[in-house]
């Protein structure tokens, strides 16, 4: 079995009094999509932010491509290779779709802060970014703006900018959140062409996309990981239908 | 340096830290509650001193020239919030500092033109005249130890409102976030307004008791703007305990570092020197101190609880 | 462009479109090189100088914009890096070295260890309490200023000679000052132009609208803003040079906070984030304040509430402005 490419080890994150990360486990291997799912105010999200970096841990280890990355900053594991979209969605609105995943491949690039030379020309930037754009069915849309994308486009944008990182690991932190039925499809059959080329944690509500997508399953309520596993496995798991998917039906 | 001189110099420093404080409790209010950068605060502290200028020349009587001129500053700064800042809340930052400095320039040249560019004074109510001996033979002005006394009276009834009172939960609760107030159904532009409201006057009232010991000019609320925006950084913006704190340290450096600056510096250079990097020093003496506290702890000494 | 262009809110902090701006800048550098021949059509002789007062302050308040307007850091403590500019010219011609090319690294060196200092503190903060801190930290050089009795003190300190540049005399006349401060505003213009441009640019423009996907992406956004501040203190500084040659006279005012406001307000007058915005921005300014100051001797009455009706009602600046006005450039 190969080494895990992310590996969380008894993650803790208390603020006050309330314990939103109650010692959390979890290992994603290469090419796995493991997706995590939980009630609402399970402390997914404050987990992700945990993971890319923009949340310190209070205890606990996460460890990222064989390195202890838990006191390493967003920007840190982002070169790293560790890539995230967001839950609401965080584009540069001014900048146009090519031009938001034009800065992820600056980021990787040999000179990403050079002073001289047009940046918006530069074709070392451009043509990977545009291949980022075909992937996520944007190029038609390569030249407006990010923030006049529709809901959905945004979405998709947001993976385009992830996948420009070239990242070992993609963090999806609800990435069906407020997307139509339509658009939803299409980002699933996106997803599913990014299987096995990724490693990925994918974070949704959205149960018909979680089981058609996930390797693995975790079920993460009140900050515990109460279940983890085969997804067909995790679906049958009492606790979790009682704690969870019961209340779905 | 003797023992009656830095008493003295120690009172001095506490004066000014508590007029600092009070000019600064209603600043931070204003930038922790509202997210509002107002440049015109110091007007408003300018404002009392000439207001009270006014009022104690008509009515012949400091306290009843104070009362009036607190009403009349109140009056002036819900005005201004009423024509300016009120369309200012929703704008961004730069937007407000460059409103604010407009009303800066406006009301400092409005000043000069009402009241000319002469300094003005107020003088010392009779009751408050004369020093207080305190020990072996040091005097201190009984209006300086008023000012002391009233300052901290306020800052003890500021406290009360803020940690005692359901407005003052507001208060709190609106330093550390105000969405999640507004959210709560709170009504947020009444909140506003009596954050102004307080800063307002506390800002005037500082002016007004201010007058009889400073010079009344235009231009005076802004150097007082700037130590106050000093003090908050350092207090932890939003935060009431931390502008006092902060008012009284800043107060202290300063006045101590003045007074002594020369005297420290003559132990290590010749008398011309240290009076040239004396007089230089003692004047950066608070922004270093400020650079130095940001450096460590940017969020200041005692921050508003829930602020990062 | 298509017509999601139009819907959406392209603010000037957008990145230079092609044709419409280029055809500005072009205009406005080209009016600005016959500008001393309107002497001949009737302008009376003192406008030249004035013109010249606006191309420095023109310099200011471009390099304001690239952290303003680009960067999106209010600073209002700008001004000092004018005024470290102007005194180490006061200082250095004082005592005796006029050189150019002497004086000039000297002021970008301390501008630079100014910048890099001040700038690295001021940026752990962020809103609020940056713009109180870059204010906080102008006032501590104004009075470092005041403290200088050997130079002036408070009266501040007269140059009796101006400078000079490898033998040769660009001060000397009128017209020879006007095109030096045209040559060098023009270089820091493209500089900066080519700046906000780069990759660099790219980074320092999103981190203004998105300092977290920024981050997240890889990029650390403090130590970028604290190069664009350097850089932008050093051009400051090199407008620091021109005024003191042109008003022979340096004094703790030019780096009062009241000069940090004017210098936010040219830039944010000619529309901010624009460049050749802070240029019209500091010539309006400078023009309105000197027709103004002939008027009355109370004019900042008149001043302070345009300022404020000028922020309540307007969007955009001059430029912004200009842009409705002008055809839709594609």
């Amino acid at each position: 079995m190969a080494e895990p490419v992310l590996v969380l080890d008894a993650v803790r994150k208390s603020f006050g009094a309330l314990k939103v990360t109650d010692g959390v486990s979890l290992a994603v291997a290469p090419g796995e999509l493991h997706a995590l799912i939980g009630p609402n105010g399970a402390g997914k999200t404050t987990l992700v932010h945990q993971i890319s970096g923009m949340l310190t841990p209070d205890d606990g280890t996460i460890r990222f491509r064989g390195q202890d990355v838990t006191a390493f900053n967003a920007e840190k594991r982002a070169r790293h290779g560790l890539a995230r979209t967001f839950q609401i969605t965080s584009t540069i609105a001014s900048l146009s779709a090519l031009e938001n995943v034009a800065l992820g491949v600056q980021a990787k690039a040999s000179h990403p802060l050079s002073f001289f030379r047009n940046a918006a020309s530069d074709e070392r930037l451009n043509r990977p970014a545009r291949a980022a754009l075909d992937a996520v069915g944007l190029s038609e849309r390569a030249n407006v703006p990010a923030g006049s994308l529709s809901h959905g486009e945004k979405r998709a944008l947001e993976i385009a900018m992830a996948l420009a990182l070239e990242p070992a690991a993609i963090l999806l932190d609800e990435p069906l959140a407020g997307v139509g039925k339509e658009e939803g499809e299409r980002l699933i059959t996106l997803l599913k062409s990014l299987k096995g080329r990724y490693a990925m944690l994918l974070v949704e509500h959205d149960m018909e996309a979680v089981f058609a997508l996930a390797d693995t399953v975790s079920v993460l309520v009140y900050g515990r990981v109460i279940a983890s596993g085969d997804p067909s496995a995790v679906r049958a798991d009492p606790a979790v239908r009682e704690a969870y998917l019961g209340e779905e039906g | 340096m003797t023992t009656g001189l830095l008493i003295v110099q120690i009172l001095n420093g506490l004066q000014f830290g508590i007029l600092l404080f009070l000019v600064a409790a209603g600043l931070t209010l204003v930038f922790g509650v509202m997210d509002f950068i107002n440049l015109a605060h110091g007007v408003q502290y300018m404002l009392g001193a000439y207001l009270a200028v006014t009022f104690v020349a008509l009515t012949g009587s400091f306290v009843l020239g104070l009362v009036l001129a607190l009403a009349a500053a109140l009056i002036f700064g819900l005005a201004l919030e009423f024509l300016v800042f009120r369309h200012l809340y929703e704008r961004d930052h730069l937007d407000q500092v460059l409103a604010t400095f407009g009303l800066i320039l406006l009301l400092n040249q409005g000043v000069k033109m009402i009241w000319g560019a002469a300094p003005l004074s107020v003088p010392l109510p009779a009751f408050l005249t004369g020093n207080v001996a305190l020990m072996d033979g040091i005097l201190y002005p009984t209006y300086r130890f008023a000012l002391i006394g009233s300052g901290l009276a306020v800052g003890a009834l500021l406290w009360f409102i803020v940690e005692k009172t359901r407005t003052g939960m507001l208060l709190r609760a609106g330093a550390s976030n105000a969405p999640m107030v507004s959210a709560l159904g709170v009504d947020i532009r009444k909140l506003f307004m009596i954050v102004f409201a307080f800063g307002t006057m506390l800002a005037g009232f500082a002016g007004a008791m201010a007058a009889p010991i400073l010079s009344v000019e235009p231009g005076m609320g802004d150097t007082v703007l700037i130590l106050a925006f000093v003090v908050i950084v350092i207090g932890g913006i939003g935060s009431i305990r931390g502008a006092f704190v902060a008012a009284l340290i800043v107060g202290l450096v300063d006045t101590l570092g003045r007074s002594f600056m020369n005297d420290l510096l003559r132990l290590f250079m010749s008398a011309p020197s240290a009076r040239a990097t004396g007089a230089a020093l003692s004047s950066m003496l608070i922004y270093l101190l400020m650079a130095v506290v940001l450096f460590v702890r940017p969020e200041g000494l005692l921050p508003a609880r829930g602020r990062t | 462009m298509s017509a999601a262009t139009t819907t959406a809110e392209v603010t000037s902090v957008a990145p230079p479109r092609e044709r419409a701006k280029i055809l500005l800048p072009a205009i406005l550098f080209l009016l600005l090189a016959l500008a001393p021949l309107a002497v001949t059509i009737g302008m009376p002789a003192g406008w030249l100088a004035l013109l010249t007062r606006a191309l420095i302050f023109a310099i200011a308040a471009l390099s304001l914009d690239l952290i303003l307007g680009v960067g999106g850091l209010v600073s209002f403590g700008h001004a000092a890096f004018l005024g470290i500019g102007a005194y180490v010219t006061g200082i250095m011609i004082t005592e005796g070295r006029s050189e150019a090319l002497a004086i000039l690294p000297v002021i970008l060196g301390v501008c630079a260890l100014f910048g890099a200092i001040t700038g690295a503190i001021c940026l752990r903060t962020r809103g609020v309490a940056f713009i109180m801190i870059t204010l906080a930290f102008g006032q501590m050089v104004y009075f470092l200023a005041q403290a200088l009795s050997a130079y002036g003190g408070d009266d501040g300190l007269t140059l009796y000679e101006k400078s000079t540049l490898l033998g040769f005399n660009p001060f000397a006349s009128r017209t020879s000052f006007y095109y030096s401060v045209l040559i060098a505003l023009a270089g820091a213009y493209l500089l900066v132009r080519g700046l906000v441009a780069s990759r660099f640019g790219r980074v320092l423009r999103a981190a203004r609208e998105n300092p977290t996907r920024v981050s997240v992406t890889g990029f650390d956004v403090n130590k970028v803003r604290l190069v664009a501040y350097v850089i932008s203190g050093m051009l400051a500084g090199l407008s620091g040079f021109f005024l003191a040659n042109h008003t022979e006279f340096v004094s703790p005012a030019f780096m009062s906070w009241q000069r940090s406001g004017e210098l936010i307000f040219m830039a944010v007058l000619g529309g901010v984030g624009s460049l050749h915005g802070a240029i019209i921005g500091a010539i309006a300014y400078l023009i309105a304040e000197d027709a103004l100051s002939h008027l009355t001797e109370h004019w900042r009455v008149i001043f302070g509430p345009m300022i404020i009706l000028f922020v309540l009602f307007t969007r955009g600046g001059i430029v912004g402005m200009l842009r409705k006005l002008g055809p839709r450039h594609g």
